[in-house]
């Protein structure tokens, strides 16, 4: 059979199938409604892990360094004393100006805070900054109030932290253990980890906690990004030093790893299991399909249509239907989540980072092809049977 | 088992069947629906196939047709072995060669009549103007060309019927087999198509085989076979 006569049969019996729908939409939105389902909530997940990546990676520049205690695998356990400080920081491919390295010391502890959309309290990072820790965020800028005065006991808040947390309003006083704070602004940070954060003065939070003169972190500005191993080869050659050395995005796609490998196991395995249901639906929904023309199809295969097209075209009605419930699925979550701030807690850090799902375009695709996916798989044994159904028995069919 | 003396018809066999049987499984027992059947039908003859229900009547046209497959026996049309053709050349086969029209029309409700006409015509290497040319020459034979682009719903029964026979004869078929083509319609609309199958037959040259319950319907055959547990008596057209 030449190929024009092929690729009529399947487009008149596509065609067929396809004009059909109309008197069959109950059961055909069963097939969609179930699929875009499935679809909206692998696409939320997956929006999750993005927006958690793209709060990370905005967070990371490769020509600011994060200088760590070698061996500890975060800020929390990590400890710097004042002389590895100043043996640190004239390091060279560190960047200097006419006010000395661009350096920030910090200190990074963990205070309690009430969720607005719980009550319930989380893990908020408490942060105290080196003079020169704003000039080393990308996009930093006091958004409400005013930077903390050094040597107060003054806090400025993340735009993130402000928006999902209570207590932590501008001008009111927090309380955390002994030690009194006032709220005194609110600083956005192009929508890195750093809008997650509460900053204060790290000599502030140096004497509160005790910490006598060391920091946990040294970030320094590079001269370039390709500095890092000029640094690194430096720190580690000084007997005096034992630190590790990597750039700040290095750092947060570390950080960011346990989560996002959390959130595509826990993904996958949701998307899968409704996916089975999924296709159950689609499965219904093509075995009425097909029943309710199997005279239809008996006719066309008595004419001599084959039963290649006949498959064939089931399929294609049903990849149809799924993807059109991957297309109902992708618009709901991206109209109903796209941009929405949540809270998660960041397994490597210990504390909530704040994020907004992100629906890239990627994810979307992702979506629409597991649509197609389950589509095809709901469609195929009801195409199956359709193909192999006697043609006289098909013929007599009401 | 015996041969039965093969129920002949003068002149050249289009349709030679020789010792058919066809048997069904219904659960655990076996049916014997045509029991050792012979027949010749020559080319150009009109032949009426009756018999009480479940006399094998239908199942005898579906096996002619390249529907169904005998259990045993063998089936040629134009000398050619149809019972052993594989299933996808049994498909090519009766897009080439047989022509159906069926009791209830089995007309696709979605496509217009030129469009139900065309079908058979989208299995052939025919461009699109040539298609409508020929489906617009069958619409005329049967009298509804002004009805071309009406859907079934929007025509009458005997109109869709009309549009069946347009579709059966379109690729110019070798066998026109009929399934109670009047067994849908009224006295006058049946009437209609007999005539327009006596056309086909004498104008034509059509070789015809309609299965019928109707003795006024099989009066306009040449040969009436009457088929009774799956066996064949001859009676006059």
């Amino acid at each position: 059979m030449s190929l024009r006569a092929a690729f009529n049969q399947l487009v008149t019996v596509t065609a067929m199938n396809l004009r059909n729908l109309p008197s069959r939409v109950g059961t055909s939105l069963v097939a969609v409604i179930g699929i875009g389902g499935v679809v909206a909530v692998l696409v939320s997940l997956l929006s999750m892990g993005e927006g958690f990546r793209a709060a990370l990676d905005l967070s990371g520049r490769d020509d600011v360094a994060m200088i760590l205690r070698g061996g500890s695998p975060d800020e929390l356990s990590s400890s710097i004393g004042r002389e590895q400080y100043n043996a640190i920081v004239i390091a060279p491919g560190i960047a200097r100006d006419g006010r000395g390295p661009i350096v920030s010391g910090e200190l990074y502890s963990i205070v309690d805070l009430p969720m607005r959309s719980t009550g319930t309290g989380a893990n908020v990072p408490l942060r105290g900054v080196g003079e020169r820790g704003p000039e080393l965020r990308d996009g930093f800028r006091i958004v409400a109030g005013r930077m903390f005065r050094p040597g107060q006991d003054e806090v400025i808040v993340g735009r993130g932290a402000f928006s999902q947390f209570e207590n932590i309003d501008l001008g009111r006083e927090v309380k955390w253990g002994s030690q009194k704070w006032r709220v005194v602004g609110v600083f956005e940070a192009g929508g890195s980890v750093s809008e997650s954060e509460v900053w204060t003065d790290a000599v502030v939070l140096r004497g509160v906690y005790r910490r006598g003169n060391t920091v946990q972190i040294i970030r320094a500005q590079l001269t370039s990004a390709e500095a890092l191993p000029v640094v690194r080869a430096a720190l580690e050659k000084d007997p005096r030093l034992n630190v590790s050395v990597r750039s700040e995005k290095a750092f947060y796609s570390d950080q960011s790893r346990i989560l996002l490998a959390l959130i595509k196991y826990v993904g996958t395995t949701i998307a899968v299991l409704m996916g089975v249901g999924a296709v159950f639906a689609a499965l219904n929904t093509m075995y009425s399909a097909v029943s309710s023309r199997t005279r239809e199809i008996a006719t066309l295969r008595a004419l001599g249509f084959g039963a290649a097209p006949v498959v064939t075209s089931v399929l294609l009605e049903s990849a149809v239907l799924g993807l059109l419930g991957g297309v109902v699925g992708g618009l709901l979550v991206y109209f109903g989540l796209n941009g929405y701030q949540a809270t998660t807690l960041n397994f490597g850090s210990f504390s909530q980072l704040t994020f907004a799902f992100t629906v890239t375009p990627r994810l979307l695709v992702t979506g629409l092809g597991y649509s197609l996916i389950l589509g095809i798989v709901g469609g195929l044994l009801p195409g199956i049977r359709a193909a192999r159904m006697p043609v006289t028995t098909g013929l007599r069919e009401l | 088992m015996n041969a039965a003396p093969a129920v002949a018809a003068a002149g050249t066999s289009i349709v030679r069947i020789r010792d058919l049987v066809k048997d069904y499984r219904r659960g655990a027992e076996t049916v014997r629906v045509l029991d050792g059947l012979s027949l010749d039908i020559r080319q150009g003859d009109f032949v009426a196939l009756m018999g009480p229900s479940g006399s094998g009547k239908s199942t005898l046209l579906n096996l002619i047709g390249g529907l169904d497959r005998p259990t045993s026996g063998t089936l040629e049309v134009e000398g050619l072995r149809v019972d052993e053709l594989s299933a996808g050349s049994l498909g090519r086969w009766r897009a080439d060669h047989v022509g159906f029209i069926f009791q209830m029309y089995n007309l696709l409700p979605v496509l217009t009549a030129e469009r139900n006409v065309e079908l058979p015509l989208l299995l052939t290497n025919l461009d699109r103007e040539q298609r409508m040319r020929r489906v617009a020459a069958a619409l005329k034979l049967v009298g509804l060309e002004h009805r071309a682009r009406h859907r079934p719903r929007e025509l009458s029964g005997g109109q869709e019927q009309r549009v069946g026979i347009a579709r059966a004869i379109v690729t110019d078929p070798t066998l026109l087999l009929c399934d109670e083509p009047t067994g849908d319609l009224d006295r006058k609309s049946g009437d209609e198509i007999l005539d327009l199958l006596q056309a086909l037959n004498r104008e034509y040259g059509k070789t015809i085989i309609m299965v019928t319950h109707d003795p006024h319907a099989a009066e306009r055959a040449h040969r009436v076979i009457h088929l009774d547990k799956g066996m064949l008596s001859e009676g006059s057209g």
